[in-house]
């Protein structure tokens, strides 16, 4: 079992600050980084699964959902802190996670379809 | 396509006067050609009370049917009362499954003007729209206008609720302007139920219809006699018809426990593009077919999720229906047919 730990940036500013953040580190100031940036990973929803269903980033790590079905599907944090709102076919979702925690969240309409994702410090 | 469309004949008559006393609800009106004095007309026709439910079936509708007939009696007496079933339009909707909603959904339009007796209103139990796009909500308006019939009454599906709530739908969709998706009115001596079992997702769990829903229902109930015929409505199965997909209601049991005192309760539902029955004592579950595309058979073998079905050209026509009902009088059944748009 999986328990939510970390409350994540729930109002619009603070996820444009940390996207902000996030592609200034990436792409403007690239010198800053002591290590390579992290590689950005997918998510497909696919038959409605989240492929893959478990994951293991790093802080700072920007992940992106494309729903591949031809159904929408959402993904929300567990505790709702989070909600892609609904995805059609091809659309994408992406999210950073910056700080340590179990992120667990699934489909608000098909709600049997979860995922999880797991911030460590590497 | 599946035809549904529900008779109600009279078993005990109401005097006129005592009729349609709480039917105050103002459901969408089509083509704002709504006459009251039809309307009237024809909520006295069939008051009728303590009915038992004997389902039959027919047109070819593939499975899960056990109560199947030739469908003889889809010819209602002139004075029943008739209504329609339509569900799962979902407009917006654009994949090959169907690439052509409207279209499907214009056959039915025609199937259903061309019934000898016109339905008196027209129930719709959900998923409207595909996102829940204000886009999809005015163009299903739009749409609806081409029913020849006095009113539409519809509950809201997921797909109808996935993103703000009811706050989209009630826009165009606010039956009686309380700002709820759950109400009821009565005709014809029935009293008429819509529910509301999408807002409450969990994850991990099926949906639910919650607490305040609950409470509502019971004080809905309180009201009336428990020889009144009873039709409820509900997007998703009243019933678990497949939990590994979401198939049912968590809390439905509770709602069930408000509805066995009554002699005769109808619960028709949407959501699983498909028709299966359920019945449990003076309590009949009903799911109806999609007007956009079907969805395999709970746990089909070799489909491991309930996305659409891609059929064999030729096939989907006889996947997507509406559905008829109807009881005729001094037989004390309700009779339901079920027939898809190709035969």
């Amino acid at each position: 079992m999986y328990e939510f730990t970390t409350r994540l940036a729930a109002t619009p500013a603070r996820v444009a600050a940390i996207l902000v953040t996030t592609f200034s580190i990436a792409f403007a100031t690239p010198s800053l980084l002591a290590t390579p940036t992290p590689a950005t990973p997918t998510i497909d929803i696919t038959k409605f699964t989240y492929a893959p269903k478990e994951i293991t980033v790093a802080p700072g790590t920007r992940i992106v959902w494309t729903n591949r079905d031809e159904v929408p599907h959402t993904v929300t944090a567990k505790d709702r802190s989070v909600d892609s709102k609904a995805m059609d076919t091809g659309d994408k979702f992406e999210y950073t996670f910056t700080q340590e925690g179990d992120f667990e969240y699934f489909c608000v309409v098909h709600p049997f379809m979860t995922g999880v994702v797991h911030v460590r410090k590497q | 396509m599946l035809r549904t469309i529900l008779y109600v004949e009279s078993l005990t008559r109401h005097q006129e006067t005592t009729m349609d006393t709480n039917d105050k609800t103002p459901p969408l009106a089509i083509n704002d050609r709504h006459d009251p004095n039809r309307r009237k007309a024809l909520s006295c026709l069939a008051a009728w009370t303590g009915a038992a439910v004997v389902w039959t079936v027919a047109g070819g509708v593939p499975r899960a049917l056990g109560a199947t007939t030739d469908g003889k009696t889809a010819a209602a007496a002139k004075n029943a009362l008739t209504f329609v079933q339509i569900s799962d339009t979902h407009f917006g909707f654009n994949k090959p499954a169907n690439p052509d909603i409207v279209g499907s959904y214009r056959r039915a339009v025609a199937d259903i003007h061309s019934l000898p007796q016109a339905p008196a209103f027209i129930l719709h139990t959900g998923d409207i729209t595909h996102l829940s796009k204000a886009d999809e909500f005015g163009r299903a308006r739009e749409l609806f206008q081409e029913l020849k019939v006095d009113r539409l009454h519809t509950v809201p599906g997921e797909h109808d609720t996935i993103d703000d709530g009811l706050t989209g739908y009630l826009k165009f969709f606010d039956h009686d302007g309380k700002g709820k998706g759950w109400y009821s009115f009565d005709q014809g001596g029935v009293h008429f139920i819509g529910l509301t079992n999408t807002l409450n997702f969990k994850m991990g769990t099926m949906t639910s219809l919650g607490e305040e829903q609950l409470a509502w229902l019971k004080s809905d109930l309180a009201r009336i006699s428990h020889s009144t015929p009873v039709v409820v409505l509900a997007h998703i199965p009243m019933w678990t018809v497949y939990a590994q997909w979401g198939w049912g209601t968590a809390d439905a049991d509770q709602a069930m426990a408000l509805l066995r005192p009554f002699g005769s309760v109808t619960v028709l539902n949407g959501h699983i593009h498909q028709v299966l029955q359920k019945v449990e004592g003076n309590v009949a579950l009903h799911t109806a077919m999609s007007l956009a595309y079907p969805l395999p058979t709970p746990g089909q073998e070799g489909i491991g999720e309930p996305g659409p079905l891609k059929v064999p050209a030729g096939e989907l026509g006889k996947r997507l229906g509406v559905r008829q009902l109807s009881v005729v009088r001094g037989h004390r059944e309700l009779a339901l047919i079920d027939r898809p748009l190709d035969r």
